[in-house]
């Protein structure tokens, strides 16, 4: 019985250990809102949010200018990823069930992992090169990379869910293959295709290492493609490792704003995505 | 998938209308096609740029760039020894301490949390994996590194000093540094993929081995865990992939110094982030190429990991989809 009563012993003493581990990693998320909440409140006045930055060691300013050039850049993104990733995933779902396709499920994959600073080394041999200067244009061709295997791969799974009995209705009624996609399959998964586009958006919105040598930086505003800009996450990075206390200010009061918009993005994501009423 | 390829499906229809319509499948079918073929043109298009970028420094350094430890851009001299040495210690570090925090965290929302706990829960984790690594950097440099200069460091050194890995000064900024922001960094993806593991275990094996009298952490541990060890240990390739892969966080708190060190506490550095540091001061294209070369070093590693995960977790029968 001693033998039973150490074993017994034995399991609620790992599972409380286990219960530790998930504390420890929830309250993480919870200590980075909260101190990020806490700086960010108390740095962040109307002049971020509508002054260009000041030159070095000058106190005020804001970051206007890498508010809209973040903007831009993930809307420039997002408009060259969104379209290549829709179409692919919709080939490998509907069309997808060759060799051809499996190379591309595993290219897909591959880009995926590739590590998002040599994706920006991608981009500077693509963009900044041929132009000879930096470019937000180059800054989302880089994130674009980044977004298309999000996109392929979140598209193909969601329209993979839409049950069959859709395209046979479809086909059915007569109506030729294209037609079923466009007017059957595609419509079913709508709400499930924007959650990923708009995951694809949330994890582009933060990414910082492919913009370093690609949109590069800026002082002043700068809203042609063809220009070097500030963008939101690479002004936290040069701000945060600056010797000026005003700048590390507002580095927290930039990582507030960006955390606020990526969490909103998954959350309203996440809450859009319909509890799965196939299968 | 029953239905055939729209090439052959274009049947003879006595309607004009239905051949317009049925062309357009094929019309449809190759935009999507070549959407297709362009994604996988742009992954060997990547492949192609980092080989070709990086031709000068493979030229003139070949197999001892990757066992030389000198890099000095003013000579012209590169080596990637510590660089490589800097990514592998401080993702060892973040794996040892996130692959059991992870795994715990795994079992718990799994095995004993109630299933609209563990939803919660599992949202909350998502949620953690979404957090731009800039802001972990933030984070990492104003508070974790001042915690560890002061109390941390010293307490470790006066108990574990005997062990070179905890001897020499306390910077904060250092290996230590760098491995704990992954450690917190990498947590989410362990914890989600070994999850989802651990819920592909059949009830039968555990209520089996409850029948049998073992205890609910028992029927766990010798049941659940090893049916699920290879979605485990891809969980654990993933996460090795993305902390090698990592730069802002690492770049903000290792402390840049190419300089290979026994200690922990000292300062390093690793291939992303001299990438990050230097790509855009470069001036010789010596020195851009041999940057290149190191990024082309991290891809293949990442490469590597990535499919040694996707190889286990295939084994469990799940399909290697990525995390959405």
């Amino acid at each position: 019985m001693n033998r039973l009563a150490r074993r017994k012993l034995v399991s609620a003493l790992m599972f409380g250990l286990t219960g530790i581990c998930t504390l420890l990693t929830i309250s993480s998320l919870f200590f980075i809102l909260g101190y990020l909440l806490w700086h960010g409140i108390r740095s962040i006045n109307l002049e971020f949010f509508t002054q260009l930055p000041k030159p070095p060691g000058e106190v005020g300013g804001g970051m206007a200018n890498a508010i809209a050039g973040s903007a831009e850049i993930i809307f420039l993104a997002t408009f060259i990823g969104m379209p290549v990733g829709f179409l692919a995933g919709v080939y490998l779902s509907e069309y997808g069930e060759d060799k051809f396709s499996f190379v591309v499920r595993y290219a897909t994959d591959l880009l995926n992992g590739v590590p998002s600073i040599v994706i920006g080394i991608f981009a500077y041999a693509l963009v900044v090169v041929p132009l000879g200067h930096f470019s937000i244009l180059a800054g989302s061709v880089a994130l674009s990379v980044i977004f298309i295997p999000i996109a392929v791969r979140t598209s193909e799974q969601f329209l993979q869910d839409v049950p069959h009995a859709f395209r046979e209705a479809a086909l059915a009624l007569g109506a030729p293959k294209w037609k079923a996609i466009a007017t059957a399959v595609v419509p079913a998964a709508f709400s499930a295709l924007a959650t990923g586009m708009l995951l694809a958006v949330a994890r582009i919105a933060g990414e910082t290492a492919p913009l370093l040598f690609t949109s590069f930086n800026n002082q002043f505003w700068s809203l042609s493609p063809n220009q070097p800009s500030a963008s939101l996450p690479v002004m936290i990075f040069t701000y945060a490792i600056s010797p000026y206390r005003d700048w590390h200010r507002q580095a927290w009061a930039a990582g507030l704003v960006l955390l606020a918009l990526v969490l909103f993005i998954n959350v309203s994501a996440r809450l859009l995505l319909p509890r799965r009423v196939f299968k | 998938m029953s239905y055939t390829r729209p090439a052959r499906m274009s049947v003879e229809r006595p309607l004009a209308t239905a051949r317009v319509l049925v062309s357009g499948d094929r019309i449809a079918y190759l935009i999507t096609f070549l959407f297709a073929a362009g994604v996988l043109l742009l992954t060997a298009l990547v492949l192609y740029e980092l080989i070709s970028a990086s031709s000068l420094s493979r030229a003139k350094f070949g197999w001892s760039f990757a066992f030389t430890q000198l890099w000095n851009p003013v000579t012209g001299e590169f080596g990637a020894l510590p660089f490589m040495y800097g990514t592998v210690v401080t993702s060892l570090v973040a794996l040892i301490i996130a692959a059991p925090l992870g795994l715990g965290c795994a079992i718990f929302l799994s095995e004993l949390a109630p299933p609209r706990a563990s939803g919660a829960l599992r949202f909350v984790v998502e949620l953690l994996a979404a957090v731009p690594s800039v802001i972990y950097g933030l984070l990492a440099l104003f508070v974790l590194t001042p915690l560890l200069r002061h109390p941390v460091e010293p307490w470790l050194k006066e108990w574990f000093g005997f062990l070179p890995i905890f001897q020499g000064p306390a910077y904060g900024v250092g290996f230590l540094a760098a491995g704990l922001v992954l450690a917190i960094m990498v947590i989410p993806f362990i914890t989600s993929v070994s999850r989802e593991a651990l819920l592909a275990v059949p009830r039968d094996q555990k209520e089996a081995a409850l029948g049998l009298g073992a205890t609910r952490w028992e029927a766990t541990w010798n049941v659940a865990l090893p049916y699920a060890r290879s979605g485990i240990a891809g969980s654990i390739f993933l996460a090795l992939a993305r902390a090698l892969a990592e730069t802002m966080a690492v770049t903000m708190v290792i402390g840049n110094d190419p300089k290979i060190r026994s200690s922990l506490f000292a300062p390093g550095y690793s291939i992303a982030a001299v990438i990050a540091n230097e790509f855009t001061e470069a001036i010789t294209n010596l020195h851009i190429s041999a940057l290149v070369e190191l990024g082309l070093v991290l891809f293949v590693i990442t490469v590597i990991m990535n499919g040694l995960g996707r190889l286990f977790m295939l084994a469990t029968g799940r399909t290697g989809s990525i995390r959405a």
